[in-house]
């Protein structure tokens, strides 16, 4: 079992159910904009606190009634649609941010390896700015990586890509979940995108 | 243009309060900016007014509520007096004082926007690479608000060198001790053949004026490039 979620959370007037157990690869939540897929993702990395519920991962229980990880602690890896990198700091500190701040028991992948795994070496020294999207998205992942995960979280990591562009990104996380082995959560709207990339689908 | 001793005292002087009135006023600034960007908590829009008095009273009534609380038996003069033995009136520290409340509100102000352009989802990215809340602020949300930082310090600055009213009626015009540049030209303007002294002081002041907007501008390039033009 990679993920064990049963979360309820009230944000304004809306009210963020979901309840689901999935096992290894890729488990996606497929739903309409504005379901709240988000908010599930963000609950799973502690970014968000659940009114009621129980998360867990790989057996590890984050939070329920009594637990409640700190984000830091969760050693999840967030990939954001918009890849949110640190626009102040260039790529290599971008990689580096999470690597430095990881147990050294915890980095289960070296920086060379990284840089070579995501093709994104002729990127360290630019700044975030100036990468195009799907450059973006590679470091994201990348600097995810480097952290230490234990399970990649990816929120819609195509939605603000070109249609080429996609397809690149695509099959990096297709080389990330048959390669590298980690649960991940997959957020999309996207039919062809969840069809193509999840083990198992559960709707929002 | 020959500049005296005495007037070159006097534009150390107008230095010395500047500096230290940004110095000790710039940590508050930040707290304060802070609190009113991201803190939610009872009587925000109480402490957001009471930051901008400065800013919309004449400065003699800031002066003069200065001189209240400073005097001798005011409620922090004569705790100043009792516990330390040292008074602000008539001192060139009651002149930073008043350079201080009045930069306050400029400097919160350019903090505050500054702090509220950084994106707090970045911090979030940065918890969950594994960044504590405090090395999230010390890594992202203060360097992010940086420029912010340094158009405050300027603003604050020019203020300060600027500050005529608050000082005047705080602690008066004693030469060498709070006779600062805005106050010597107002009392050379008043001596019959003071225009040599008011123009060499007038030309310092833009001089130094100028000077600080261009170290800001120097600095801002370095440290945040287009965030930080855009601030100033």
């Amino acid at each position: 079992m990679s993920f064990d979620v049963d979360v309820e959370r009230r944000l304004g007037d809306a009210r963020i159910a979901s309840r689901f157990v999935s096992g290894p690869g890729i488990t996606a939540l497929f739903g309409p904009s504005g379901a709240g897929k988000t908010s599930i993702l963000n609950m799973v990395a502690g970014l968000l606190r659940p009114d009621r519920g129980r998360i867990a991962v790989a057996e590890n229980t984050l939070f329920d009634g009594a637990i409640d990880v700190p984000p830091e602690r969760r050693r999840a890896g967030y990939v954001f649609q918009d890849g949110r990198l640190f626009p102040h700091m260039r790529v290599g500190a971008n990689l580096r941010y999470g690597q430095r701040l990881a147990l050294p028991e915890h980095r289960w992948i070296g920086m060379d390896e990284t840089v070579a795994f995501l093709g994104i070496g002729a990127l360290l020294d630019r700044w975030p700015s100036t990468l195009s999207g799907g450059e973006a998205q590679r470091v994201a992942i990348g600097r995810a990586l480097l952290s230490g995960p234990r399970f990649l979280l990816m929120d819609e990591p195509l939605a603000s890509l070109d249609a080429s562009r996609r397809e690149e990104i695509m099959q990096v996380i297709e080389r990330v979940r048959d390669v590298l082995a980690l649960p991940i959560l997959y957020v999309s709207h996207d039919r062809g995108e969840v069809d193509r990339l999840a083990t198992q689908v559960f709707e929002v | 243009m020959l500049v005296t001793a005495e007037e070159w005292e006097i534009v150390r002087l107008s230095l010395k309060v500047s500096m230290v009135a940004v110095a000790a006023t710039l940590p508050v600034a930040f707290v304060l900016a802070w609190l009113l960007a991201r803190g939610r908590f009872p009587g925000k829009l109480l402490l957001d007014a009471f930051v901008h008095l400065p800013l919309v009273l004449p400065p003699v009534v800031i002066g003069w509520l200065l001189l209240i609380a400073f005097g001798r038996s005011g409620p922090i003069g004569g705790w100043l007096e009792t516990w330390f033995g040292v008074g602000v009136i008539f001192r060139w520290t009651g002149a930073a004082i008043a350079a201080a409340v009045m930069a306050l509100p400029l400097m919160v102000r350019a903090i505050r926007l500054s702090i509220e352009s950084v994106d707090r989802r970045l911090e979030g990215a940065a918890r969950t690479l594994g960044a504590t809340r405090l090395r999230a602020f010390l890594t992202i949300s203060l360097p992010l608000s940086l420029p912010g930082i340094l158009a405050a310090t300027v603003l604050g600055f020019a203020r300060s060198i600027g500050e005529f009213g608050a000082t005047i009626t705080f602690v008066s015009n004693i030469p060498g001790e709070t006779r600062t540049l805005p106050i010597a030209i107002y009392s050379a303007l008043q001596v019959p053949g003071g225009e040599g002294v008011v123009t060499r002081l007038a030309i310092i002041s833009i001089v130094l004026s100028l000077g600080a907007l261009i170290v800001s501008e120097l600095l801002s390039r370095r440290t945040g490039g287009r965030q930080a033009r855009n601030v100033l």
